[in-house]
């Protein structure tokens, strides 16, 4: 945890863990979109050793599978019938939540979305998240710097998401286009941009087989493809395999998002070139302690300076660092990463 | 005249007694007909000129070896699951627990190798085994506690997930650390081209994961047309009791089934290994629909008894060519969920019509 805070250069003035010994009595809710996720158990473990700390209750609520949304809605009820102080919510619907979190805002809890914003993002107190666009841009800038003159003629396969284009996934994407300097056009959608480079953008529920499949189907499209977007690392993993099926695996730039420990370790064996990582457990331990400090005096957090939600910070990992772009290497990645 | 009745000249008698007018059929009834006899056929068909428009709408590059076996590849683990379904579907049940079966198989191989350090030969038989038992406890409720397979496999799916998830912790094992230790739990993503160029692009791409399909689902088809155990399948699908009666031991058959399902399960998450080269315990999530898909495009009676395990093939395969014909089409990838579901209706609605033949 120490390590996590003195590793990520961040502003956190705002939620400083003060002494708050008289949370005694309060309680906090975690909900999550799952309890399987490595990224949302790192989640629960940072709430969880907070509010220990604390000396505050931590109840903690999942829904079974990514997109249930119902079990979440239940969750809440519980919460404001129970007599908690605040909820920390993942939403796994960000827009059909919002009526349930609004009851609970009337009935005075604090509710902090977490990682993922609410549609709209102020249907909340406040939000504690990673800057997605932000993630994508240091790849972009990486990969662009990277590959140096050649950028100008690259071949780029995009590997997002989902369909439904969820914000995290087009934050992402266009921020990683921005960052390699390619113009994206509206962006609060992937998908119509017509630069050249883009050889196509497809869909992998973020996981290994999606990117696999994905990836083979714009090596179909053009087998030539030299740098690839992907919205996640087992995205990034399945991708890799794809190359490696046709002998490219070397001569392809791949980055990522996320700074899970098997991704880090892919960076560090050559699989990924560069991924934006992320801090779950500090996103976890902040919002309780703005729980704990609403409770105790009625404080709600404010945003970081110039965004409209509280960044949890983001560095970018990579065995080989650019001039231009700042980056941790992969060791202290690995110190800091989760899952 | 005591002559005539005795058996040799009953079946050596060569003036005919009696059989069916089959006369004033005309065409249409002629086609009901030829379908009905032969269940496989109307996926190729749709299989057929489902790649043929798209190869001419794009040419060499989905006409050509390298997109036509990656269709292949990607189908594989669908296909390979499917296969197990066919046959629980042909008993008329189904097995919703597929997917999760496959997925603990592949994350007990990987886990027995990496967390206790043993052989991975014995891992990979630990997980075939496990497969085989979660099977063999469905078909068990199944045949001798007389639950609906529906509840049983729904229950199990929901049991076999949930274990999946604690046991393994959600911990991918990364593909790099596979290849160096245990590389046989990848033996089935092993590939190889034939008609490459010197620098080992397109080509025919093969991987044993797709040989083993292949060779599976012909196995099972002759198994099932020319066994007694696959004609006891049938049987059992399509009329339990009259089976009973005639002697099939329709429990032992129904747990047969269950287990073998299981088991085939299990080679499928050896495969899935092979295929995205990591133990994933989030992958496999869609498995029990997608099978059921392309069981049912495949022409296969969801009421059981009525099917052919080539037209499971032919109809994963349906699904892989549209996959990658539209999205090299630049289509939305809404259209093929679309597409599909119309298809999985279109089959249904074929199979009603095929049904109506006078048999």
């Amino acid at each position: 945890m120490k390590k996590l805070l003195t590793g990520t250069a961040l502003a956190l003035a705002a939620t400083s863990g003060m002494a708050l010994a008289d949370g005694h009595g309060t309680t906090a809710c975690l909900i999550t979109k799952t309890d399987t996720n490595p990224f949302f158990v790192k989640m629960k473990e940072g709430a969880t050793a907070k509010a220990e700390e604390l000396g505050i209750t931590l109840k903690t609520f999942a829904g079974q599978v990514d997109g249930d949304h119902e079990t979440q809605v239940a969750a809440i009820e519980t919460c404001i019938l129970d007599g908690a102080s605040g909820i920390l919510i993942t939403a796994s619907d960000t827009s059909s939540i919002v009526s349930s979190v609004q009851q609970a805002r009337d009935a005075g809890l604090l509710v902090i979305a977490l990682d993922t914003p609410l549609n709209p993002i102020d249907a909340a107190d406040a939000t504690f998240a990673t800057d997605n666009f932000l993630a994508g841009e240091l790849i972009g800038q990486w990969a662009a710097a990277s590959l140096g003159d050649a950028a100008a003629d690259a071949k780029i396969a995009m590997l997002d998401l989902a369909v439904s284009q969820p914000t995290v996934g087009v934050l992402r994407d266009q921020g990683f286009l921005t960052g390699f300097g390619i113009d994206v056009k509206d962006p609060s959608r992937w998908g119509d941009e017509d630069d050249p480079r883009i050889v196509g953008n497809d869909v992998t529920q973020g996981n290994e087989e999606g990117g696999r499949r994905a990836m083979e189907n714009l090596l179909a499209v053009d087998p030539e493809i030299n740098v690839v977007y992907t919205i996640n690392e087992p995205a990034a993993a399945g991708a890799y395999e794809a190359l490696r099926a046709i002998g490219r695996e070397n001569d392809v730039l791949i980055v990522s998002v996320d700074g899970g420990c098997p991704g880090v370790q892919n960076v560090a064996d050559g699989v990924i070139g560069a991924t934006s990582q992320q801090y779950p457990l500090l996103m976890a331990s902040l919002g309780v302690e703005a729980i704990a400090q609403f409770a105790a005096d009625g404080t709600v957090p404010a945003p970081t300076e110039g965004k409209d939600f509280t960044d949890t910070g983001v560095a970018l990992v990579t065995a080989t660092p650019v001039d231009g772009v700042d980056s941790i290497d992969v060791a202290e990645g690995m110190e800091l990463c989760w899952g | 005249m005591a002559e005539t009745d005795s058996y040799e000249t009953a079946i050596n008698r060569t003036d005919r007694v009696a059989e069916f007018e089959d006369t004033r059929r005309g065409f249409v009834g002629t086609v009901q007909h030829v379908l009905h006899t032969n269940p496989a056929l109307v996926p190729l068909i749709v299989l057929v000129l489902s790649i043929l428009t798209f190869g001419v709408l794009q040419g060499s590059r989905f006409f050509s070896p390298f997109a036509l076996t990656l269709i292949l590849q990607q189908v594989q683990i669908v296909g390979i699951v499917a296969a197990a379904q066919s046959l629980v579907i042909l008993t008329a049940g189904i097995d919703l627990s597929v997917g999760a079966i496959a997925v603990i198989s592949s994350v007990v191989m990987g886990q027995f190798t990496f967390r206790y350090g043993l052989p991975v030969e014995v891992a990979v038989a630990c997980g075939l085994a496990l497969g085989t038992a979660i099977g063999y406890l469905n078909g068990w409720l199944v045949a001798v506690m007389k639950l609906p397979p529906f509840i049983v496999t729904l229950g199990m799916w929901q049991i076999v997930l949930a274990a999946n998830f604690l046991y393994s912790a959600n911990e991918t094992i990364r593909s790099q650390e596979i290849e160096a230790n245990a590389p046989l739990l990848q033996f089935l993503g092993t590939t190889f081209k034939v008609g490459a160029d010197e620098s080992g692009r397109g080509g025919a791409t093969f991987t044993y994961g797709v040989i083993f399909m292949v060779l599976l689902v012909l196995v099972l088809a002759y198994a099932l047309r020319h066994t007694a155990w696959g004609r006891h399948v049938y049987a059992v699908g399509d009329d339990p009791e009259a089976a009973q009666l005639s002697g099939v031991n329709v429990k032992r058959t129904l747990i047969s089934v269950y287990a073998l399902a299981g088991l085939i399960c299990a080679f499928a998450g050896w495969a899935l290994i092979g295929r995205i080269g990591s133990v994933s315990p989030t992958s496999g999530q869609l498995l029990n629909i997608e099978s059921i898909t392309a069981v049912v495009i495949g022409g296969i009676s969801l009421f059981g008894g009525r099917g052919s395990i080539l037209g499971t093939f032919f109809g994963a395969l349906i699904v892989g060519v549209f996959t990658l014909g539209l999205r090299l089409m630049g289509a939305d990838a809404q259209w093929t969920y679309l597409l599909i579901g119309v298809l999985i209706i279109a089959a249904v609605a074929v199979d009603q019509w095929i049904r109506k033949v006078a048999a």
